[in-house]
């Protein structure tokens, strides 16, 4: 396996700093080195300062997201030669409070999320033909949102309205609408219709791009515009 | 407790200054800053445009004055940068509107080009009507 050495520019901030600044780094990396990899080598070898936050490293946890040259991703999963630039800038997500380095606050994102309610699982849509063991009334998976935030770094309408609840937010709401499974759905609709609700999203789309997981919040906000639409034209059942 | 210490915690937002910050960006969030932009530049061209009627005010000489300005090449050429704003924005804005109520949405993107073929079929026509008529 062939190696290379790939410079890392790396957004540095501790608490009491009167200004973030970068520091560069140099990582030796293969073909099948993430971006995650190389910032763990970095704190490993050469600065055991650099805070990161991680998990899994399968895309399933969330917890690695981070903007890299400029986008946002999971560095768990993004491929460092795959990046194709001889310099790669990491920074923290946007629009959340910033802890230390790459790690930001991501309890005012979990806060307004957990408003929604969402179960952590689903009925599944996957197999509709597979049998269903005998006292299992149809199979489950996990909800699609790994809560990672990289909707809600990506969105330019969070970037200038603190109170907008964020494609997550509303995302997850539309997946309780779909599937209630005993949630009351008015009070979530009321939540959302509002100034600072699905209302306040200007179609950028930026946050379906952006997820890891094919949520789709953009799609989710305008199936939630349709479902209050609906609803004031009393055409809904539901 | 917890407040607290979220208090010490620089938010790192980009305020309107993230509407435009379209490096790396997709499609949709491009077409968003250019919306954002063309609106706020006609915002700009109506208050011109009201300073500009403010002078019927001030008598025929005036006005004719402003009126043989507004026919050299240089004037005709604002009026066919405000024809691309206002038919980018008029049609992107469609595009919005659509895409808003939940109307091709995961087809945004080739709905923003169909349009976008419009507006420069539009545009064309019109700036040969600003500049050769």
């Amino acid at each position: 396996m062939s190696e290379q050495k790939v410079t890392f520019r790396v957004f540095r901030y501790k608490q009491g700093d009167t200004a973030p600044h970068y520091d560069t780094f140099t990582v030796t990396v293969n073909e099948r080195t993430t971006v995650l990899e190389a910032l763990q080598a970095i704190r490993r070898d050469q600065d055991g300062t650099l805070v990161i936050r991680h998990s899994c490293h399968h895309a399933s946890c969330g917890t690695c997201g981070m903007r890299v040259n400029g986008k946002e991703v999971l560095a768990c999963v993004t491929n460092v030669l795959e990046l194709g630039t001889p310099t790669v800038t990491v920074e923290p997500l946007q629009n959340a409070p910033l802890i230390s380095d790459l790690v930001v606050d991501m309890g005012p994102f979990y806060e307004t999320f957990s408003q929604a309610h969402l179960p952590f699982v689903r009925r599944s849509e996957y197999l509709p033909d597979a049998e269903v063991a005998e006292g299992v009334p149809f199979h489950m998976r996990f909800e699609s949102c790994i809560e990672c935030g990289l909707c809600v770094s990506a969105c330019p309408v969070v970037a200038s309205d603190a109170e907008y609840l964020g494609p997550a937010a509303l995302a997850a709401v539309w997946r309780v609408v779909q599937e209630p499974r005993g949630t009351e759905v008015p009070p979530l609709l009321d939540w959302v219709n509002s100034e600072h609700g699905c209302w306040r999203c200007h179609v950028a789309l930026e946050c379906s791009e952006v997820c890891p997981s094919n949520v789709d919040p953009g799609g989710n906000i305008m199936a939630l515009r349709q479902e209050l639409v609906r609803r004031a034209l009393g055409l809904s059942h539901g | 407790m917890l407040q607290e210490t979220r208090a010490l915690h620089p938010v790192r937002r980009r305020g309107w200054k993230g509407w435009f910050a379209v490096r790396k960006r997709h499609l949709g969030y491009v077409a968003f800053a250019l919306n954002r932009l063309t609106g706020l530049g006609l915002v700009l061209y109506l208050i011109i445009h009201l300073v500009v009627l403010s002078m019927l005010a001030r008598g025929p000489e005036t006005w004719d004055a402003f009126i043989e300005l507004a026919k050299s090449p240089a004037f005709l050429l604002l009026d066919v940068i405000l024809l691309a704003g206002i038919l980018f924005h008029g049609l992107n804005g469609l595009r919005v509107i659509l895409v808003g109520l939940g109307i091709g949405v995961h087809r945004h993107k080739e709905l923003f080009w169909g349009l976008m073929l419009l507006a420069a079929i539009l545009f064309i026509f019109g700036a040969w009507g600003f500049l050769v008529v």
